[in-house]
């Protein structure tokens, strides 16, 4: 049996760490917020960068002059994966789930005798991903520290994709990010950046309406300049559901463990006072019993 | 006077939204105005500054650095990476510009890439005179 001195120390320790696992949430429940808006604010330049690319790919598709972005290489021999996790642990399966994703798919692509290429981004991915797969990881980037997501960064990882891109380092790019749908689910998802994927069919009336759209200068330039811009965007897309999907996780994942800190607490502190009371009964009894016994 | 919707939004937020009454744009092939009733155009545009017209005598200068401009038939939306009202920029912040374009076009090997940041920098001083800065 555990002293009284002992119990006490450890109410206290799993007091501090539930102290340390409730700052932890509020902080991640206000960082989430500000993901949340930096996310909607985002969304207007994605959607209409997507409804500007449908109308013009919608008539370029199958010609001859379209880019290698939108039509691909033709070939799918060199898979990339870009990974995007975040670069801290204790935010539940979040990072977990994102490498499990890419580390199942480039497993399928490897067993069907296909070239796997992988660019993390964050430092949690790599670590996860580096144990199974050291040869395959081309290129690895942080998050950098605790500040927001800026479009620069998009920038910059979309440039080293395009870079690869076009010095035929491999055919197909997949970008793995987890999409925010709630605090308590973030559903990790598999995009394709390359070839392009194009928006789907209810962008259709839009593109009816616009048969008489003048380009300047020609289509052909307009689309060149945009599919890269294009992959930014996506990237930049994929960073902000990230940022806010870890947030997220790290909420739900620290105020479980919030409460399971509770219930710990109340469970050691219902033994701790009955060892204190089963050692005043005893001395009772022995004062007692002493006493009887003259 | 007849007005239209013209929307600018940038990657990280939108940053002009509202009725007006013209627009001038720095399209690639040339400086255009939109009014009311333009006919559907889209173009890519250069390094530049936007003039938004929202009544007579009161409107709004922005200062792109590329993008593109879908005019369409309910307004104009303009998609830019860079931009920053013209109130916002200084002789220090394009002169940072150039630079980033030059340590851009240095570091790069590709011909046709150095080309057409050439032609970048070259509206970038452009438009810095034509500011007046």
């Amino acid at each position: 049996m555990p002293s009284l001195k002992d119990l006490r120390n450890r109410i206290t320790s799993v007091k501090a760490t539930q102290k340390i696992t409730k700052a932890m949430q509020m902080v991640a429940a206000a960082k989430l917020r500000r993901a949340q808006i930096a996310a909607e604010s985002g969304r207007p330049y994605a959607e209409k960068m997507a409804s500007v690319l449908a109308n013009l790919a919608g008539n370029l598709v199958g010609g001859a002059g379209t880019p290698r972005l939108l039509s691909g290489t033709g070939s799918d021999k060199v898979h990339l994966l870009v990974v995007c996790t975040g670069d801290r642990g204790l935010a539940g399966a979040f990072n977990s789930s994102i490498a499990r994703l890419a580390r199942d798919h480039a497993q399928r692509l490897m067993a069907e005798g296909k070239t796997v290429k992988i660019f993390t981004v964050g430092k949690k991915g790599q670590d996860v991903l580096r144990r199974q797969f050291r040869e395959q990881i081309v290129e690895t980037m942080d998050i950098r520290g605790n500040k927001p997501v800026d479009y620069e960064f998009a920038a910059e990882i979309a440039n080293k994709i395009l870079a690869r891109f076009q010095d035929g380092e491999f055919d197909v790019a997949t970008l793995f990010y987890a999409q925010f749908k709630s605090v308590i689910s973030q559903i990790p998802t598999a995009q394709r950046l390359i070839p392009a994927e194009l928006p789907e069919a209810g962008e259709a009336p839009a593109a009816a309406g616009n048969a008489a759209l003048e380009f300047e200068p020609s289509e052909e330039v307009i689309l060149e300049t945009l599919l890269p811009k294009n992959l930014t965007v996506q990237v930049y897309k994929a960073l902000l559901e990230n940022a806010a999907s870890e947030q997220g996780a790290r909420m739900s994942a620290m105020d479980s463990a919030t409460r399971n800190a509770g219930e710990m607490i109340k469970k050691q502190t219902l033994i701790y006072n009955r060892t204190r009371q089963a050692m005043i009964t005893k001395e009772l009894i022995e004062i007692i019993s002493g006493a009887e016994a003259l | 006077m007849a007005t239209f919707q013209f929307d600018f939004v940038g990657p990280e937020r939108v940053l002009y939204s509202g009725q007006v009454e013209a627009v001038q744009i720095p399209g690639t092939e040339g400086e255009m105005t939109v009014l009311p009733g333009h006919a559907p155009v889209l173009t890519s545009l250069k390094v530049g500054v936007i003039v938004v017209t929202e009544r007579q005598n009161a409107g709004k200068r922005i200062f792109v650095q590329g993008g593109f401009a879908d005019i369409g038939p309910t307004g104009v939306t303009v998609i830019a990476e860079r931009a920053a009202p013209v109130e916002e920029v200084t002789p220090e912040t394009i002169n940072r510009d150039i630079e980033a374009v030059e340590l851009q076009r240095d570091a790069s090997e590709d011909p046709k890439v150095r080309e057409a940041l050439n032609g970048q920098i070259v509206q970038l001083q452009e438009s810095k005179i034509a500011l007046g800065l």
